[in-house]
């Protein structure tokens, strides 16, 4: 068994405010395995992004152990694929420069990273959209960029912050799917938060529910659902269960 | 084609409300001169102010573009320390509480006592015309892009240094960029006050430049010549203008294909 992606024991991360010490999340224990996809999913405020910061190495954390690659407590900015909600592509890049963004921050050579970038998108269907600015882009294909910008930085481990949070019903159905499907190719390991209870059960091998904040871990529950995944599966007995035993928990922490 | 002469078209028809009101306005002037028989020592027409201009066209050449040369100087060494300030008034926010209160300052000292001083200092030459042109034109640039260095999102940021991008990485890749559109609203203000204060240089003592015939004139009482220098320095500061924005379109051409499609 190899040693997994990355492990958390006891993250706390405290900040001040004025002349408060406030939490923010108190000790949290979490695994994220080779090649798994595991979701966060907690009430909105928690501390999730914060959890994020300090896995992607843009924070420190209070107290508490963090491996990542098997290193503990080591220098983490550059070993991650970060992503927050908004796409926040550079809009005087085109799509396929965009994308090669983590590589001109590597020094990669310029045509090399071109290579790489174009591969990429003719990999995951957006070739015909390589030449164009972020402004002609539709919400969902700006996200698709985002990811692969993404992915192409650091393809082995991605930290997904609500990638998916504001783009409409059906655009994140067909999103999501995509992810799987680069997921499964590509054979990351994903950190994935969201507010959707069906995007946790559809997408994810493990979720973990955030309590209200300081954010502890409240459950973990492993989604029993054969892979590939397809959007049918929510309408099963086993996952409508799952579905509402995480609503009911969710909801007793939002009134918290 | 067909399309760009269209639009084209379409554009220089939206220039002609302003075009109707400053023929009009001409109109009045020169209908105004002739009924009322103003002297010309104390207004004269723009018809006499064209006659001017024609008459004295070769003598004014050489004074413009001795204007010219001191206003370009003066932009192209505004447009740098422009830049370098905003770069360090950006650097930490000590550097930016002890420079900006200085900076401020620099804008509310009277150009027209200063530039006495500065004659006195360093003599006929170029060189107290360039520094009045940097004077008024380093600030607008450096106060515009010092706003658009900060106007980059800090999500983004984070998603930089989780890369693990340098501080100097963040600057040049995203930053820098970011800040172009500002930075080209700052030099269009700018390049409005570059002539300007060219003229104001040449105005207390020069060898050429059209504020020194602008003042020969005046003492001298030829109305119509200081009127036609006064034309040049329009024409000049509109055409620099044209020109700013032009470079702005071509170097941007990503800024004006997002503004479009947002409207």
């Amino acid at each position: 068994m190899h040693s997994p992606k990355l492990q958390l024991e006891g993250v706390t991360y405290r900040y001040r405010a004025g002349r408060q010490s406030v939490e923010a999340l108190a000790g949290i224990d979490l695994t994220v395995n080779a090649g798994e996809f595991v979701t966060i999913i907690g009430p909105s405020g928690c501390g999730k992004s914060t959890l994020f910061n300090i896995i992607a190495g843009v924070e420190e954390p209070t107290d508490g152990t963090i491996m990542l690659d098997g290193e503990v407590n080591g220098e983490r900015a550059g070993k991650t694929g970060y992503m927050p909600q908004q796409p926040l592509l550079l809009p005087w890049r085109t799509v396929e420069e965009n994308v090669m963004l983590g590589l001109d921050i590597r020094r990669v050579p310029r045509k090399l990273a071109r290579e790489q970038a174009h591969e990429l998108l003719k990999r995951f269907g957006l070739s015909e959209f390589a030449d164009h600015y972020p402004a002609s882009l539709s919400g969902g294909m700006s996200q698709r960029v985002a990811l692969l910008r993404t992915v192409l930085f650091h393809p082995s481990f991605l930290l997904l912050d609500e990638p998916f949070g504001a783009l409409d019903a059906l655009t994140r159905l067909s999103l999501q799917m995509w992810l799987q499907e680069l997921w499964q190719s590509l054979k990351s390991s994903i950190l994935f938060i969201t507010h959707d209870v069906r995007e946790a059960i559809l997408l994810s091998d493990r979720i973990y529910i955030f309590s209200a904040r300081p954010a502890r871990v409240l459950r973990v529950v492993r989604v029993e659902l054969p892979r590939p995944r397809r959007p049918e599966q929510l309408a099963t007995p086993a996952a409508a269960s799952l579905e509402q035993e995480l609503i009911s928990l969710l909801l007793k922490e939002q009134r918290a | 084609m067909k399309d760009g002469t269209l639009s084209s078209l379409r554009k220089l028809a939206s220039y002609g409300p302003a075009i109707i009101l400053a023929t009009l306005l001409l109109v009045l002037w020169e209908s105004y001169v002739r009924l009322a028989r103003v002297s010309p020592f104390i207004l004269p027409a723009p018809t006499a102010m064209l006659q001017a201009l024609v008459a004295n066209w070769g003598l004014l050449y050489e004074h413009t573009l001795q204007t010219l040369v001191e206003t370009l100087i003066g932009l192209a060494i505004s447009v740098v320390l422009g830049l370098l300030i905003a770069v360090l008034l950006d650097l930490s926010p000590w550097v930016r509480r002890a420079l900006y209160p200085l900076l401020l300052t620099s804008q509310t000292i009277p150009m027209v006592a200063l530039a006495p001083l500065l004659l006195v200092w360093f003599g006929y030459g170029l060189l107290p015309k360039v520094l009045l042109v940097i004077l008024y034109c380093f600030f607008p640039i450096a106060v515009a892009c010092a706003d658009g260095l900060l106007s980059v999102e800090p999500e983004l940021i984070k998603v930089l240094r989780s890369m693990r991008a340098s501080r100097w990485q963040i600057l040049w890749l995203v930053r820098l960029p970011g800040a172009l559109p500002a930075f080209f609203s700052g030099l269009r203000i700018a390049v409005t006050y570059s002539v300007t204060g060219a003229i104001v240089g040449e105005y207390v003592g020069a060898e050429k430049g059209l504020g020194l015939y602008m003042e020969t004139s005046a003492n001298s009482f030829a109305m119509a010549n200081v009127l036609a220098a006064v034309l040049i320095t329009v024409v000049l500061t509109i055409l620099l203008f044209g020109l700013v924005a032009l470079c702005e379109r071509l170097a941007l051409p990503w800024y004006f294909t997002q503004a479009r499609t947002q409207r």
